[in-house]
Formats: structure tokens, sequence, C-alpha cells
């Protein structure tokens, strides 16, 4: 059994008076210890949802409707309020976006982070610092002891996200999930960060949820890949195989679509139309309206989530080796 | 910025603006009334008035008149009292503990309800509790505030006749020439009405501000992420939320001097209450100017004193205008 | 923008809205109605005897059913004199509103669309004026006007004193609003293409922009007009507003306040009842407004 399980979550929002919209239609998610998996998508497809989801944070007036989260067996849906926080940034961590709302600006650095340890273990003050300080030197931040008393406002981007990583570290979590970790930084440091996460993760044996729309970043960093369209995984597998042979259409297009897969000078491939809002969802596939390999069938039925070989796509044809391009 | 240079550049400023209030002032008791029909009878001819005039520099350009009465005042001398015959700035000041005590009262009225109240209708906006609270509010908000006085008054002194209905009761003279009503019981009785009154429209306001602020802060990707470090709920109200919502809290509230000083020349008045603010309207009814102006150069003092240490305090309590000299 | 068919369907579908409405229809409907439906004219000299003064209203014991209400010290009816002050009250409040409008718009143009250093010092002003407070700046003016006018002189100019310092202190909420709706606005397009075609400023604010920030001017009147009334009763109960022959609700509450000791509450109680349904009704009706028509103006409140 892995140690993260997610079975068909749903995630509800109201629309209008009487009716509600789902930003998650589904999902299903597996998470083995140490693993690395990322969760790929536009804005919009229900990433970041299904990461507030997995650690109960979706606020109102959203809620979960359906579906199960099972951390290390037990349901986190069902746990009682103390439990929940139990795990919350102890056994699993998050990393959100941005690190200068994420940071209190009117505590200092060090105060965040010993209050993170000292609300899941029983530690005096000193020694909560003394380990803070020395994982401020794990992610890199030169002079740890005197940003330990800084403000954040005093950091650099670069250096506030190290911080925020380093808070993510300091309860030894089993999982850490990143939420678009460096879309907020600059061009230059995005790289650096993300490498540090790798390693840091990969050193420390920490699964690793990696939410992004970046598929470049995408292919270096996780083992396995979850593809999000319109609040459902349309596709999931070992990240190499997608991205050397997508099997949805939407892989394709996405893949198609990255800079680098274009010769100067041509036009960049983009996929015609955009993702439907979760309030004007199309009959069927929820992709069909925009996908060149539809059939008439595509807009009565949803596709399941079918089994291809160590991948699943939910399409009615995929797009597998040996089949048409 | 050093600590120093702020306190030097807002001491300027004040200064400038009380030079405008004095100037505004001047020009006021310039054109109001004539000190010399308040000196001398009727029967002095017109040649001996203008001699007298002339002795006492008041035909003298404005400019200079200006100087000398900002001369003057800085000595501490803003005329003297038509009624009272006694320097203007000592009449004003012997009203002070009185005001003073009442402001104090109902701030620690409403400060303590608004406060926990405040934050707590935020914390549990669906509970009856917070529903009721504000709608109380809106209550608080659209009762004039002399109404709110005159229904007390009529409820608590005249129909139950457990309450006084005006004055400061009973008061003792400190050593120091402050007259408190703090010591007896009757001056404490005294103090419940007025008290009351005034508290009874800064605290909706101050409970709507607080709420707002505190819902905002509670919205925050940081108090998101507090949860998400799953920290205890108590530990992100207090600390995360509230500290983030004092901020604003001091400054909008600080701005609120203005009204309060109004509401309580208004409370005053309704309980015939011996306080700065009676005693600017008994000014104004016997056109007694040397009082009016002096009046109104107190509380312009009041005014820029006040603003200038809630600046003092939303610098020292904001570690993003951080000054050096402490840890940084 | 909500259209009109649209803020009809709302307005009768919300039954505090239509209520408040009606109460206010009915409180101006009294008071135009004044000079032929009260029972007396309480400023007409002949029409009062003193030997009518301080009676309970009707209903209570001692009571006279010519006078419903009661009557006040000097004999006058105080159903009359709520009509009558009532009136003044009204007058007041939307005469304020008007100045308050007419000023806070024309500077909030030319703050918002002109920019600069026009836009930097009418802001700094407004700043300043809200932080003395417009009670405050009002009791101060008119103490000063009522000193330098003497008793009599200032009676017979209260209603235009209340009318222009009210005005005059309230303008930065008007100047704020319609400022944030030009800079608003003068982000879009049809802005440029106005100058681009050599409109001048002046018609452009006026003709193109003005029209766009009605909406949020329409929602702070309403409760703009409460605010007035509110204002003008605490000076006239100060003493520095309307005088004791021509009295507001404010200067009739005055007037009777010294009369609850002796046991003749009536006299302050009605106008007081009046002037708090007055102004509940208007506040709300305002808060009806600022719900249909832009949320987003909301003060603090869910």
């Amino acid at each position: 059994m892995a140690l993260l399980e997610v079975r068909g979550l749903e995630v509800a929002f109201p629309k209008g008076p009487h009716d509600e919209a789902l930003a998650l239609r589904g999902v299903d998610l597996d998470l083995d210890p140490g693993e690395r998996l990322g969760v790929v998508g536009e804005s919009g497809a229900g990433k970041s949802m299904l990461a507030f989801a997995i650690l109960n944070l979706i606020s109102e007036p959203g809620r979960i409707s359906a579906g199960s989260i099972r951390f290390d067996g037990r349901n986190l849906l069902t746990l009682p309020a103390k439990e929940i926080r139990n795990i919350r940034g102890n056994r699993i961590s998050m990393i959100f976006q941005d690190p200068m709302m994420t940071l209190n600006p009117v505590l200092t650095i060090g105060r965040q982070m010993v209050e993170t340890l000292q609300a899941h273990r029983r530690i005096g003050w000193a020694k909560a610092r003394k380990l803070s300080i020395e994982r401020l030197a794990q992610v890199a931040i030169p002079t740890p002891e005197s940003r330990f008393d800084s403000y954040p406002h005093e950091l650099s981007g670069g250096l506030r996200q190290r911080v925020v990583i380093a808070i993510a570290l300091l309860t030894d979590p089993e999982i850490i999930i990143a939420d678009e970790p460096t879309t907020a930084l600059d061009v230059t440091i995005q790289a650096e960060i993300m490498s540090l996460i790798l390693r840091l993760c990969r050193d420390n044996r920490v699964g690793l949820i990696l939410i992004t729309h970046d598929l470049s970043v995408v292919a270096e960093v996780t083992e396995r890949l979850m593809i999000m369209y319109a609040g459902k995984v349309v596709e999931e597998g070992p990240t190499r195989q997608i991205i050397d042979h997508p099997g949805h259409p939407y892989s394709r297009g996405l893949l198609a679509a990255l800079p680098q897969r274009v010769e100067r000078g041509q036009r960049l491939n983009q996929i015609p139309g955009t993702m439907p809002g979760i309030a004007d969802l199309p009959t069927g596939c929820a992709y069909h309206p925009r996908c060149e390999r539809a059939i008439a069938g595509c807009h009565i039925e949803i596709p399941e989530l079918e089994a291809h070989g160590s991948r699943r796509i939910s399409c009615f044809r995929p797009l597998l080796a040996g089949a048409e391009a | 910025m050093h600590i120093l240079a702020f306190l030097i550049r807002r001491l300027f400023q004040a200064v400038i603006v009380m030079l405008i209030i004095s100037i505004i002032g001047f020009s006021i008791q310039d054109q109001l009334g004539d000190p010399l029909r308040e000196l001398v009878g009727q029967a002095v001819s017109v040649a001996e008035r203008e001699a007298l005039r002339d002795r006492m520099g008041l035909n003298d350009p404005f400019w200079t008149q200006y100087l000398r009465f900002l001369g003057n005042a800085v000595e501490g001398d803003l005329g003297t009292s038509y009624f009272f015959k006694k320097p203007a700035l000592k009449v004003i000041l012997a009203k002070f503990p009185a005001t003073f005590e009442l402001v104090l009262g109902a701030t620690f009225l409403f400060l303590s309800i608004s406060i926990p109240g405040g934050v707590y209708c935020a914390i549990r906006p669906r509970s009856w509790l917070a529903r009721f609270i504000m709608g109380g509010s809106i209550i608080g908000l659209s009762v004039p505030i002399f109404l709110t006085a005159i229904f007390l008054i009529w409820i608590f002194a005249v129909e139950l006749g457990v309450m006084p209905s005006f004055g400061r009761g009973e008061t003792v003279t400190m050593p120091w020439g402050w007259r408190t009503g703090f010591l007896t019981r009757d001056g404490l009785l005294h103090l419940v009405l007025p008290s009351i009154t005034l508290a009874s429209i800064m605290l909706p306001l101050f409970l709507r501000l607080i709420r707002a602020e505190m819902m905002e802060a509670l919205g925050t990707e940081y108090v998101r992420f507090a949860w998400a470090k799953g920290l205890a709920p108590r530990r992100i109200w207090f600390v995360h939320a509230f500290r983030n919502t004092l901020l604003p809290v001091v400054t909008i509230g600080g701005l609120q001097i203005g009204t309060l000083i109004a509401y309580t020349i208004l409370t005053e008045t309704v309980f015939q209450w011996p306080g700065m603010g009676f005693l600017f309207l008994e000014a104004v009814n016997r056109v007694d100017t040397p009082l009016i102006i002096a009046y109104i150069i107190v509380v312009g003092l009041i005014f820029v004193v006040v603003n200038t240490i809630v600046d003092l305090v939303y610098t020292l309590i904001n570690p993003m205008v951080k000054l050096p000299g402490a840890q940084g | 923008m909500l259209s009109a068919r649209a803020f009809t369907r709302r307005f009768f579908g919300d039954p505090t809205a239509v209520g408040a409405f009606v109460i206010v229809a009915a409180v101006v409907a009294m008071v135009v109605s004044a000079p032929w439906l009260a029972p007396q004219n309480p400023y007409d000299p002949l029409q009062i005897d003193i030997m009518d003064s301080e009676m309970p209203p009707s209903w209570v014991a001692g009571g006279d059913e010519r006078f419903l209400l009661g009557t006040d010290a000097q004999g006058r009816g105080v159903l009359s004199t709520i009509m009558y002050g009532t009136g003044v009250s009204l007058l007041i409040g939307f005469g304020a509103v008007v100045v308050q409008a007419f000023i806070g718009i024309s500077l909030g143009l030319i703050a918002g669309y002109r920019g600069g250093w026009i836009d930097a010092f009418l802001m700094r002003l407004a700043d300043i004026q809200l932080s003395i407070s417009t009670l405050m700046l009002a009791i101060i003016a008119l103490a000063v006007f009522s000193a330098a006018f003497g008793p009599e002189a200032y009676a017979k100019l209260a209603i235009f004193m209340l009318i222009a310092v009210i005005g005059i202190a309230e303008w930065p909420r008007f100047a704020r609003t319609v400022r944030a709706s030009v800079l608003a606005e003068k982000k879009k397009e049809y802005v440029d293409a106005a100058r681009v075609i050599g409109l001048s400023p002046g018609t452009i604010m006026r003709r193109h922009i003005l029209p766009n920030t009605m909406t949020p001017v329409l929602v702070i009147s309403t409760i703009q007009v409460a605010e007035a009334i509110v204002t003008e009763a605490a000076l006239s109960f100060l003493g520095l507003g309307m005088p004791v022959n021509r009295p507001s609700l404010g200067a009739l509450i005055r007037s009777g306040f010294e009369f609850i000791f002796s046991g003749s509450w009536w006299i302050t109680l009605f106008p007081a009842i009046m002037l708090m349904l007055l102004i509940l009704s208007i506040n709300l009706l305002g808060d009806f407004m600022r719900d249909t028509l832009n949320p987003k103006l909301r003060r603090g409140d869910e």
C-alpha cells in the first residue's frame, strides 16, 4: 500500500444559490515513500486545489465533497482536528508559491521556525533554535545565526524560499508538497531552488509532490507524472515515458508547446482554445472541443483512466506507440 | 532612518502645524470682537479710545500683532478670558482633568469590549454571538450620541433614580493640583453614565474595524501557511493574525481623535460635565473670544501630539520600518 | 451596471428596503403637507396659548385631545413642532449633500484626471479634513461664526451656515470615491480615443468619465444624507445650529431636554423618535443601494 493514497477526490464550490461546481472531479493519487511525483496542468486545472485538499486546507466556500485520502493507512478526511494537526507541517509539509506572502511579515524568521518545531514536539527554545539554524545552513543560507533574527522583508526572494524549504524540512516529514515553488522567483534562481529541493528530497528520502505548470522542470525532478485538465487527471505514469511518448492528446499538445521544441524563428505551437472554467464544462471529455483527435463519442461520455502499460490515460483515442501519430 | 531623525522631523512638522493653527486662531481673534469693549466702559471718548488702542498696540499691522501674540503664546499667555478675568490657558487647563478622566473611562470601556469582541466575531463570524454583536453595533452606530445620553439619563437618573444625571460629583484634589473623580464612590458613580455614553459611539466603530482587519489577516497566505504547518489555532489567531491586525487598527484608530474630541464635547454638554468641551460652548455663548481661541489652540495641540504619538507607536511596532539600533 | 429593471426587481424583492422607503416617503409627505395637515402652526404666535404649556400626550391622564403628542413649555403642540422641524432637518440634510456632492465630484474629477501636484495637494487636504472629522470642523467653524455674528444675526443665517459648513466639511468622501472611479476609467481605451479626437479635458471629464462614476456617487449619497441629518442634529443640540423659533429635530430635542427632569418627557422623546426613525430608514435604504449597486464599497462589513 502506498504511503499516500487518494481516491476519487472531489472538491465542490457553490455556483449560484442552489448549485455546486466541481473543481476536482474525482482524482486518484498514489505516492510511495520517497517517491517524487509531478502534477502538471494549466492554471485552474485543479493542481493547487489537490495540494490543499490533501492537507484538508480547502477554504470556504469550497469543500471536499467526496473521496478519501489515506495517509499511512488512515483517512485524513475523518480524523479529528488534533490528529490532522499532527500530520500537517509534521509528517506532510507544504511549500507555497510566493515566499513573500507565505512568511508573516511581523514575526522573525527564527520565531516562525521555532514555532513549527514546538508545535509538533516537546523541545525547548534553545534546542529549537539550534536545529533551525542547522536547517538554514542546509539550505545554503549564509550567516544563518543572524538570519535567524531577521524579518522576512530583509531577505531576497530566493533566500526567503530557502527559508520556507528549511521550515518544510524542520520536522523531517515523510512527504513534501511543493506548490509551484519557483514560479514567483527570479528566473535566474529558479534552477538553483529546484535543484536544492531535488537534492534534499533525495538525500533525506522524502516523498515529493511537485505541482507546477513547467514541464521542463518536471522532467528533471520527478519520477512519475500526473497531467491534470479541468479538474481531472488525464494521464499519469513514469515521467520519462510520458515526456517521450505522450499518450493523451493534451499531453502531446503541452509538450509540443514547449519553446525548446521549436526552431528559432518558427512560431510556437499552441493548443487552440482555452481550458473551460469549472462552471462551464462541456459534456463528455472536457478536452474534446480542443482536441484534434476527437471522435463522435468524446462529447457523450467522460473517459475513465485506463491502464496502458505502466501508464493510465483517460482518452477514447490515446496516442499509443504503434498507433497513428 | 534613525529614531532621532524621525522625531526631529515630526517635531518640525508639528511646529509648522501649530504655527498654522496659531495664525488661524489669531486671525479669528483679530476679526472677532473688540478687546477694548470689554476693558473700557462706554463713557470713554473716541479720542481716548484711539489713544488706548495705540498704546495697546491694536493699531499695529497684522504681522506685528501676530508676532506679539505668538511671543505671548510661547510663554503660555493666550490672552485673558473676558468672563473669568483670568488667563485663558489657566482656565482651560483647570478643566483638563475632568475631560481626561471622562475620555479615560470611556476608552477603557470600549477597548476592553471591542478588542475581544472584534477578534471573536472574526474567528467565528457565523455564531449567534457574533451576529448579535454585529447587529448591536449597527444599532450603536445609528443612534446619535446625544440621544444615547438623554436616553440613559432618562432611564437611570430620572425614572429609576439610581444614577446621578449631571456633574462630576465629589472630587479629590491631588497634591499637584489634579482634581480626580476616581478616588470617591460618588465621583466614580458620576463617571458611569458619561463614560458609557462616550464609549457607546466609539465601541461599534472599533468593533467593526478590528473585526474587518482581523478577517483580512485570517485570509492571508501566511495564515494559511500557518495552518499548513499544523500550528495550534490559538497561536494562529493571537500571534499570527492579531499582530497584523494591530497595525492598521492603530493607524485608523489614531485618526479617530477628531471624532473623539467632538463626541466628548457632546457628552460633556448633556451631562454638564465640567470639562474643556463644556467650557468651550459656554465661552461661545458668552462670546468670550480669548477663551474660544485658546481652546482651539489647545485642541490643535492635543491633536498634533496624539498624531505624533500614533505615528511613533506605529513605527515602533511595524518591523518593516525598522530603525537601526534594534536588532536588524 | 445594473439595469433599471433589474434594480426595481431587486428593490421590490427586499422587504427591508421597501419598508425603509415607505417610511421615508411617508415622512417627506408629512413634511410637505405640514402647512395644511398640522393641527397648528407652532411658529405663528397667534396660534399658541401659554396656558396650554406642558400638557402630556392625549392618552395620558391630563392630556388634551387637541394635542396628540402633548405640548411644550410655550404651549406648542409637539406633533406640530415635529412636522415642521422634520422639514428643516430634511432640508439641511439634502442641501448639505448637494453642496458636498458638487464640490466633491468636481474636485474628485480634477484630482483623478489631472494627477500630479493638484492630486497630491487635494488628497492631502482631504486627509487633513478627514482626520479632524466633520463634526469637529463644523463645531469650530460654527462657534466662530456665531461668536462673530451674534445670536440674532446668526439665527437668521443658521440654515445657510449649516448647509454650507456640513457641505464643505464632507466633500472629501465624494471626492475620494469619484477620484477612484476616474483613475480606473482613465486607463480604459475610450479615454485615449476621446483624447486622440481632440476633446478638451473638461469635456472628456464631463461627458465620458462622469457618467461612469455615477454609481458609486449614488450609493454614498443616500448614506451621506443620513450623516448630514445626524450632524446637523448634533450641532443644533449643542446650540450651534437652528434656533428655538425655527427648530430642526435637533433643536427640538435640545429645548425639550431640560424638561425630562420635571417629568415632561414627551417634549424630547417624540422628536428623538422621529429623528431615529428617519436616520434608520435612510441608512437602511443606503445599505440596500450599496449592496445592490456595488458591494465592493462595503466599509468593513462581512
